[in-house]
């Protein structure tokens, strides 16, 4: 009993947490770039949800996937691509960026929890036997497996896949042989903001949006990408899965210590493969 | 010409608590001693070792917490608190490099933020030790000394000590090849340098100085909470290195300055410091990377020459060879 | 005895074979030339044998000794000075320092926190002398990103020679230097110590079969000819790998 509903809402966590690390591991092995806004957008596309609600809740969640696009594209524009070459510079750049980013956010919805309802056909729960699964719950492990789904098709069978890919194995072959890399790079960072920004939405009913949950949230996401290999949907995949028990069994069984169990299987996976579970071997 | 500006900077950090017209202004001084010490900790590593690390904030507060607790809670002496943050603060930095130091580069500096959240999750989760978000403090007869001036002094004899040490340690051989590996490890490993140990070395070491930080921080603030550990401050303690000059002896303790000075200046006007932060950040990033004394003089020199009319544009945007 | 021998030695990446079953000897105080055209794998073999790269098969011995699992840095301690074919120097440090840092690596000093490494006379002193021997202590105290790029190759050199190697591995030494500059260089490498092993890769023909006792030659990864100069030089494969080119 305890362990098929720990099992599960530690699914539903991994399908926020997907939604979160698929789009800094996508951007971060197309263009080596750790976007470290992420975080601050995934509390963003939370925020700017819980405002466009009255509008319905799909239209909320498409205005953070679509609000988030349009700043990410702006910050690769603007910012990352203005810094190209300079890896570290890229990455204090969206550091700072992202205390802006929350800190407006701070200013605009104040600093109380913001909670976000679950549409009405999605509040409930389904009923098993004994075991009482919440609908929206169920929900979020769908739609993460559903984009899951969409974006390896993506990558694998389109066009833009193959030029993301061949962008991937080695930039200079690719924009030798005609592929518009910077273009390709601003698609790829709106497409990973958008994610975090939808996951941040599609996150709120359960986490709600507050201050601090950008901070809260990236680290997560570093160790998904780390723990799964960088630029690897695979692996942020099995990595989500990986954190989101560990985080949530953690919580139930050690509250004192969870974050200290974060520790255990980035210690191992670092020890056996320091690329990461899928990651690429350096050659 | 370098000595005597040196010397004459000792001088008046030595009076500087005669000159100051009150306690709030040495409480500020002294804040720039403990932040300077605590960016020369992150720059020791990032300058010299050529590793960024996100996390350094975690050895402060792993270290003002276990005085804390040790000397608060338990109510040992606090000399015996020191030793026992020393300890605890080495050894957990001994720990983490083992974890960061597996990668390089990004990985490192992203495996460095995670790190640092991790400690920053226990010392707000962890309330039976912690006391959560309302922190610990301390009261009289926990700490070394409660007067100002004692720990403006306190704090300027540990940071003195530390920049001798770290001044021979960067001409010494040890030293050469701390940034020997960190411009070209491919050719120190084939020269017999045993570039992960070299490596660890200066993690262990950035994070002892970093401890001896977090022990001084929590005697002049007498309270630690989680907020001093977050990501914010090992932020601060990074743009601290940049805005001084990455890589350079005293560079950080200026950069600590003009950070603590900014943030208290601002403080009295607006509660947007992270807006702020984020500004500073970006604008060091993309027009001073290389520092803010190189990069005005770089600036102004550009102006002086296009200024004198058909005067050549000598000053070149040199980026920062040692900013990687 | 033989100062190098490989046996059985490849390496492949992904499923790209890059290395494949060589085996040849080095014996003491030989002069190897190892010839190949582009992508023969001649450098991934240097980086195999001085430990950047593990191999996926096969062994490598160091005077009877196996070091196949030893890191880069014992393998130095154990008598490897190699030339890296891009330059690979300290390109903020004088040439001196250069030199004195590559000196310090062969000893335990290199582990001293204390003392100035700059103050050390004994190590100065040998560095200098390196620096005489590829003529470049007129410009020991030099910036090495002030010095021109024939300073540089020989900078590079001067490193490895530093090291006091027993075998020393050249990357191609001669690489874009000019006719005036590689003789200089030929003169420097015939003035070395017989009892010194060399391997070297170099595309200068001249230079580098006049230098070689024995050539060793490498395409697609695998050992085409091993022998001795004039036997290679006459083998019809070796025109044949050329022309193919």
């Amino acid at each position: 009993m305890f362990w098929i509903t720990g099992l599960f809402n530690s699914l539903a966590f991994a399908a926020v947490l997907f939604l979160l690390a698929a789009g800094f591991s996508l951007i971060f092995g197309l263009m080596r770039v750790a976007n470290l806004t992420h975080g601050a957008f995934f509390m963003l596309g939370g925020y700017l949800a819980t405002s466009a609600i009255g509008a319905g809740f799909w239209v909320a969640v498409l205005a953070a996937g679509v609000g988030c696009a349009l700043l990410g594209g702006l910050v690769q524009h603007l910012l990352v691509q203005r810094l190209a070459g300079r890896e570290l510079a890229q990455v204090l750049g969206t550091l700072g960026l992202s205390f802006i980013v929350a800190d407006q956010c701070l200013l605009i919805w104040s600093g109380d929890p913001i909670p976000l309802a679950a549409p009405g056909f999605l509040q409930g729960a389904a009923r098993l036997g004994v075991f009482a699964f919440p609908l929206y719950r169920l929900f979020l492990i769908v739609v993460a497996a559903l984009i899951a789904i969409s974006l390896w098709l993506v990558v694998e069978r389109t066009t833009l896949g193959a030029k993301i890919r061949a962008a991937v194995d080695d930039r200079e072959m690719a924009r030798a042989t005609g592929i518009p890399v910077s273009r390709l790079f601003t698609v790829v960072f709106c497409l990973g903001s958008a994610l975090a920004g939808i996951g941040g939405a599609l996150a709120a009913p359960i986490l709600s949006v507050y201050p601090g949950l950008d901070t809260e949230m990236l680290p997560l996401a570093l160790l998904v990408v780390i723990l799964g290999g960088i630029g690897s949907l695979a692996g942020a995949l099995i990595g989500s899965v990986l954190i989101g028990i560990i985080y949530i069994f953690g919580q139930i069984l050690l509250p004192d210590l969870s974050y200290v169990i974060l520790f255990l299987p980035m210690v191992v996976v670092l020890a056996v493969r320091p690329e990461g579970l899928l990651g690429r071997q350096a050659a | 010409m370098k000595s005597a500006v040196l010397f004459f900077l000792t001088a008046i950090a030595c009076i500087l608590p005669f000159l100051l017209p009150g306690n709030f202004y040495l409480g500020i001084a002294t804040q720039i001693l403990v932040y300077g010490l605590f960016a020369v900790s992150v720059n020791i590593l990032a300058g010299y070792g050529g590793m960024v690390s996100l996390g350094h904030a975690g050895f402060l507060g792993v270290a003002a917490y276990t005085y804390a607790v040790t000397s608060g809670t338990y109510g040992f002496s606090p000399w015996t608190a020191v030793g026992a943050a020393l300890v605890i603060g080495t050894a957990t930095a001994a720990v983490f490099g083992l974890i960061a130091l597996r990668t390089s580069g990004l990985s490192f500096l992203m495996i460095t933020l995670a790190l640092g959240q991790i400690v920053w999750g226990v010392a707000f989760r962890y309330t039976d030790l912690t006391n959560g978000d309302n922190g610990i403090s301390l009261g009289r007869g926990t700490v070394i000394s409660s007067d100002p001036l004692t720990l403006y002094y306190v704090c300027l004899a540990v940071l003195a000590c530390v920049m001798i040490l770290l001044a021979a340690f960067i001409r010494s051989p040890l030293g050469a090849a701390v940034k020997g590996v960190r411009d070209q490890p491919r050719r120190m490993s084939t020269l017999g340098y045993n570039t992960w140990t070299i490596r660890y070395i200066a993690y262990i070491v950035s994070g002892f100085v970093a401890t001896v930080s977090g022990i001084l921080y929590v005697q002049i603030f007498q309270f630690i909470s989680p907020h001093a550990l977050s990501l914010t401050v090992s932020s601060e303690a990074v743009l601290m290195v940049i805005a001084g000059g990455i890589g350079t002896l005293f560079g950080p303790l200026f950069g600590a300055g003009v950070v603590v000075l900014l943030k208290n200046v601002a403080s009295a006007y607006t509660d947007r410091w992270p807006t702020l932060l984020g500004c500073i950040f970006l604008f060091i990033i993309i027009a001073m990377p290389e520092g803010l004394l190189p990069g005005t003089r770089r600036i102004l020199a550009g102006l002086a020459s296009a200024l004198r009319k058909g005067a050549p544009r000598t000053a070149s945007l040199q980026q920062n060879p040692r900013a990687r | 005895m033989s100062a190098l021998e490989l046996h059985n030695l490849s390496k492949s990446f992904g499923g790209l074979h890059v290395i494949s079953d060589v085996s040849f000897k080095v014996m003491e105080g030989e002069r190897r030339l190892i010839l190949g055209p582009n992508g023969a794998g001649k450098t991934t073999l240097f980086n195999l044998i001085a430990g950047d790269l593990a191999p996926s098969r096969g062994t490598i011995s160091l005077a009877g000794e196996d070091v196949s699992e030893l890191p880069t840095s014992r393998r130095a301690a154990r008598g490897i000075g190699r030339t890296f074919q891009i330059l690979t120097l300290f390109g903020g440090e004088t040439v001196l320092r250069n030199v004195v840092l590559a000196s310090l690596g062969r000893t335990s000093k290199r582990w001293r926190p204390l003392g100035s490494l700059d103050a050390d006379q004994e190590f100065r002193a040998s560095a200098m002398e390196i620096l005489r021997t590829v003529m470049l202590d007129h410009i020991a105290e030099k910036c090495v990103s002030e010095t021109s790029y024939g300073e540089r190759r020989r900078l590079e050199i001067a490193m490895a020679l530093a090291q006091q190697p027993r075998l020393l591995l050249l990357d191609e030494p001669l690489a874009g230097l000019s006719k005036e500059e590689r003789k200089g260089v030929e003169g420097l490498l015939n003035g070395l110590p017989r009892s010194l092993t060399i391997i070297m890769i170099e595309h200068d023909m001249d230079v580098a079969l006049a230098f070689a006792d024995r050539i060793a030659l490498l395409q697609n990864g695998k050992l085409l000819v091993d022998g001795s100069r004039d036997d290679v030089i006459a083998d019809p494969r070796t025109k044949e790998a050329y022309l193919a080119e």
